[in-house]
């Protein structure tokens, strides 16, 4: 079958989807965009966590039909979808993800040799910045799902308490951090957004 | 020629930024964090094709017959093979003791052993064709226990033995025995007024890595492959890899693509084989990913075992002996435990003075899940019960358990029972008074912020099961001790290249190891090395490959201090020649050259007055240094057979905990408040992923303590929770805050003084959580993890 949808703001049409596939692995294997991880494929882990339609959810247990003519957003698309609500909704979010950038903007960025160089050029969204600062990567496997569901517990509820970040993230396994360095990290972007004000 | 006529002066103390003992961030984050990162599962290729590994669905049979033809005619699929595909003679695989099929021949050993493989276009095409290949198995009785294993009619999982364990072991079915002896513990126990005696079981933990085990392997055009695999030594695969394929090493080339978590578990080969037949077979490449359920099967576990401990102590507090008896589950295929026995044994008396032992530890050979490394390897399990012991003596004497500790702590020049004196700071009983210094969570915290109660502070969370009535709070201690590197004799090495040019007018180093980057940070660390010994500010990490020489494994906490060690060892080595060079052509301007000590900083050559005679692009212009060096750290050796004598460790690093914990005495919930860690890394060459490192493991260990355990039917000796759904692993909700005090007492044998971090906070961490549960409940508590049904006694 035939599948259309936007992903990071960018129409995409997936031709030949075997009616069994995932959104996981048409966003993987179709579309070149590896960032969502497949760690359970079960629901369990989060390791896959995107926004379908601004709410976080596991893409591996997504039926690819089930996203016709809906709105993805990938880690991939983490950075521009948050300087985009930054700028076009500032305080708030931008459920649908229409107002989204082209995938090759949101892919932009080259690699950088270390965090303080992409803090001075901005590339990264605050939550994308604060993981790498407070030390929350270790294998990074669990990363991009972590930080989509992060950006939108900081769109949600911008100061969080202890208790809403580990229940806003509990369904996002890490096996490397013991999490407390992730506890950080939201905090110090929830602390840089506080400045910022 | 751009020498300075007149020497500018740096400040000394201005050490290039981003060296050691700096926190700087991971060269590899940006890309984890935008998605771009490519672990092995990410791998693709034009054309490629998706493999599929048939496991067996019993766990110990006779294969009568397996029939393909099914299979083979699917649409979408390239190719089946089975155990009489394999092109060479040699069809086994293993660390030490090559019994490891490659898929199996005969008979299988255990419950998802490999039998068989499918290429085809699609994963799920590769899955489906793989459900019709036809098995037909005679079931064999299964081996699940000492008593079934070293019955005198007991089935031999491996008949034919004839590795060099064999004449040791007391029984075919015992993989490998070690003893140690020293002293007379029966005479010392009659010194003892109390004699204290406990049995513990460990349950068997996963590494659970996010990672699924993958990887993409291509055909080359001479005839050999192009692999791309998470792995944690490519070495070790690569030997193991090659004369499976018939092929010599250096048409195996094997580059370390995005490992997502290790942690042991890759240290056995899993799908390298696999994927490499089937594209050999295929002529396309062929990627292969396990899925979650697949990866339960696809790696070696953390040996289950039973530990029988006896210690006895004088009424003045003083341990006069300790007899042990360690039963580690092996399971079908050996992996690595006998280094697992080495460990377990030579380190069963923990970081105490104990001068009079009787120990022994082995491993099974029996049709439960292979285990192999894990995490602190042999370690744990005997932390975990040595750990109990001393609570259970304290309280048997009315003494303080930590004060009790203390007064027994081994110190440097202590002897342990292997006859190896300590010969580095061992600051064991510092490390607990400072664990019990930190000021403690406050009590019934759901409660002390004044208002109504939380209800996800609690035991039971979210489920709101409570509201603090049936909840006590407990406290408990523990502190271990784990050897750093590989121990026993091993040549434990490791190989860096070193490159040093000036690019754009810049001198950059650009440094080369096949070391696993497994998310442990070693690419950060070799920056900062590079960085303090060289003086440059631009450091590439080249990709892990093969066409360096060994880096050794990353297990064991060695990778910084033998990696670190060889880049370290190669840095100085590009420092001399780039100093020649400089002598060279510097030499008679300035009589520093030839008299002073001369360091690089900042981009040049500095006098140890802080004098700068040159820039290093003056001194290198388009000449460019490179050196590949290997490093071993000092010798060890084997452990005497018999008496377990020997020098056998090289480094040893120690971690104490204090678990907090509260628990609903009603359901048997625990919620484990806090988890303090005090440990002693010699040198912290990057704080942050120091305390990283701490953190993440001291979770490894609260998860044994009270939920992490994969369960195997003693019956069947079938794997009942092989998912993420069923093997339950700490969540962010699970986990509690983690302070931790880093002590840096250097090693002076060691590349800065550091001690490996890694393992040790997974050791003291588990019997500090039960420790803690027992002071809470008053119960015994001899098993690993904490069922709430042993809570509530139902
Ligand atoms: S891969 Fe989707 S939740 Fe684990
Ligand atoms: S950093 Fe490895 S799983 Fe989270």
């Amino acid at each position: 079958m035939r599948v259309n949808f936007t992903v990071n703001g960018r129409r995409h049409e997936a031709d030949d989807v075997w009616e069994g596939e995932s959104l996981l692995y048409v966003l993987r294997e179709r579309m070149g965009l590896p960032g969502s991880k497949n760690a359970c494929e079960q629901g369990e882990c989060g390791s896959c966590t995107v926004r379908l339609d601004g709410v976080p959810v596991c893409s591996c247990l997504v039926a690819a039909g089930q996203v016709e003519g809906r709105e993805v957003i990938t880690v991939e698309g983490l950075a521009d979808f948050a300087a985009h609500r930054s700028e076009a909704h500032p305080g708030t979010g931008c459920a649908s993800g229409a107002c989204g950038t082209a995938l090759d903007e949101a892919r932009r960025w080259e690699a950088e040799p270390s965090g303080e160089d992409a803090r001075e050029t901005g590339e990264l969204s605050p939550i994308q910045q604060a993981f790498i600062d407070a030390g929350a990567v270790q294998c990074g496997f669990c990363t991009p799902g972590l930080l989509v569901a992060a950006d939108e517990l900081l769109e949600r509820t911008p100061e969080p308490s202890d208790a809403d970040i580990r229940e806003a993230l509990s369904g996002n396994l890490c096996r490397c951090t013991g999490y407390e360095k992730i506890l950080d990290a939201v905090r110090l972007a929830a602390a840089r957004a506080e400045e910022a004000v | 020629m751009g020498v300075t006529g007149s020497p500018t002066s740096i400040n000394q103390g201005t050490r290039t930024k981003g060296g050691i003992g700096e926190s700087t961030l991971r060269p590899d984050g940006i890309l984890k964090v935008t998605g771009e990162f490519a672990y092995s599962s990410d791998m693709w290729h034009e054309d490629m094709l998706w493999g599929h590994t048939l496991r067996s669905t019993v766990a110990h049979a006779e294969i009568v017959s397996i029939d393909t033809s099914e299979a083979l005619a699917t649409s979408g699929v390239y190719a089946v093979l089975t155990y009489d595909d394999l092109p060479t003679a040699v069809k086994n695989y293993g660390l030490e003791i090559q019994d490891t099929p490659v898929l199996a021949h005969g008979k299988v050993r255990h419950h998802g052993e490999p039998v068989a493989l499918v290429a085809a276009d699609h994963p799920e095409t590769a899955r489906r064709a793989a459900a019709k290949i036809r098995i037909d198995y005679r079931e064999l009785p299964v081996i699940t226990d000492e008593a079934s294993a070293t019955a005198d009619d007991a089935v031999l999982v491996h008949e034919g033995r004839t590795d060099h364990h064999i004449g040791h072991v007391a029984h075919p079915n015992i993989v490998h025995r070690q003893p140690i002896i020293r002293g007379d513990a029966e005479a010392a126990k009659a010194r003892a007024d109390v004699v204290v005696s406990g049995e513990y079981v460990f349950g068997m933990q996963d590494q659970a890595f996010l990672g699924p085990e993958s990887g993409l392997a291509v055909p080359a055009e001479d005839g050999g492959v192009d692999l791309y695999v998470a792995t944690q030594w490519l070495h070790s695969d690569l030997r193991q890899i090659a004369p499976v394929l018939g092929l010599p090493e250096d048409k195996v080339r094997m580059t370390l693509s995005g490992v997502g978590g290790a942690f042991g578990g890759r240290e056995d080969l899993s799908m390298q084989i696999h994927a490499c037949l089937l594209a050999l077979r295929t002529g396309k490449p062929v990627k292969i990913v396990y899925n979650r359920f697949e990866s339960f099967f696809g790696h070696v576990h953390r040996h289950p075992a039973k530990l029988w401990y006896e210690h006895g102590a004088t009424r003045d507090g003083k341990l006069t002996h300790m007899k042990c008896r360690i039963v580690l589950d092996g399971g079908a295929y050996a992996s690595a435990s006998p280094a697992v026995v080495g460990n377990a044994s030579s380190l069963a008396v923990g970081p105490y003075v104990v001068e009079d032992v009787d120990i022994e530890a082995l491993a099974l050979y029996t049709n439960n899940p292979p285990c192999g490394a894990m995490r602190g390897f042999g370690a744990v399990q005997a932390c975990f019960a040595y750990e109990a012991q001393m609570d259970k003596v304290a309280a048997e004497l009315g003494m303080d358990p930590v004060e009790f500790r203390q007064l027994n702590a081994m110190e440097q020049g202590t002897l342990l029972p292997t006859g190896q004196r300590v010969d580095s700071p061992a600051p064991v009983a510092e490390l607990l008074r400072r664990v019990k210094a930190m000021p403690l969570p406050p009590e019934r915290q759901w409660e002390s912020a004044g208002e109504q109660a939380d209800v996800r502070a609690l035991p039971g969370g979210l489920s709101n099961t409570t509201h603090g009535e049936g909840v006590v709070r407990g406290v408990g201690y523990a502190v271990g001790l784990k050897n750093v590197g590989f121990s026993e004799g091993f040549d434990d090495y490791s190989t860096a290249r070193v490159r040093m040019e000036v690019i754009g007018g810049e001198p950059v180093v650009t440094v080369h190891t096949a070391m696993a980057e497994v998310g442990q940070g070693g690419v950060t660390v070799h920056a900062q090395i590079a960085r303090t010994e060289l003086g440059v500010a631009q450091v590439t990490i080249h990709p892990a490959d093969t066409r360096v020489g060994s880096a050794g494994s990353t297990s064991a906490s060695r990778q910084t201090y033998v990696t670190g060690g060889a880049v370290k060892n190669s840095c100085e080595a590009v420092r001399e020649q780039v100093l020649d060079i400089g002598r060279r052509k510097f030499g008679t301007y300035h009589p520093a050259w030839a008299t002073a000590e001369l360091l690089l900083e900042g981009g040049k050559v500095v006098t140890d007055g802080g004098e700068a005679l040159a820039d290093l692009a003056d001194v290198l212009e388009d000449e460019a240094v490179d050196i590949e060096l290997e490093w071993r750290h000092r010798p060890t050796e084997a452990f005497d057979l018999r008496t377990g004598q020997g020098n056998g460790h090289v480094q040893y690093s120690f971690a104490a905990h204090r678990a907090v914990v509260e628990v609903d005495t009603e359901l048997g919930l625990v919620k484990v408040i806090e988890l303090a860690c005090a440990q002693d890394v010699g040198k912290a060459l990057n704080p942050l992923s120091v305390v990283g490192q701490i953190q993440g493991g001291t979770i490894q260990g609260m998860g044994i303590a009270v939920m992490e355990e994969i369960i195997v039917d003693p019956r069947t000796a079938k794997v009942r929770n092989p998912s993420f759904t069923d093997y339950l692993l700490p969540t962010i909700l699970d986990t509690p805050t983690i302070p931790v005090d880093v002590l840096e007492l250097a090693d002076d044998h060691a590349p800065y003084g550091l001690r490996g971090v890694g393992e040790a906070p997974t050791l003291s961490s588990t019997p500090a959580v039960l420790a803690a549960i027992r002071n809470a409940t008053g119960l015994e508590l001899n098993r690993t993890p904490v069922r709430p049904e042993y809570l509530t006694g139902t």
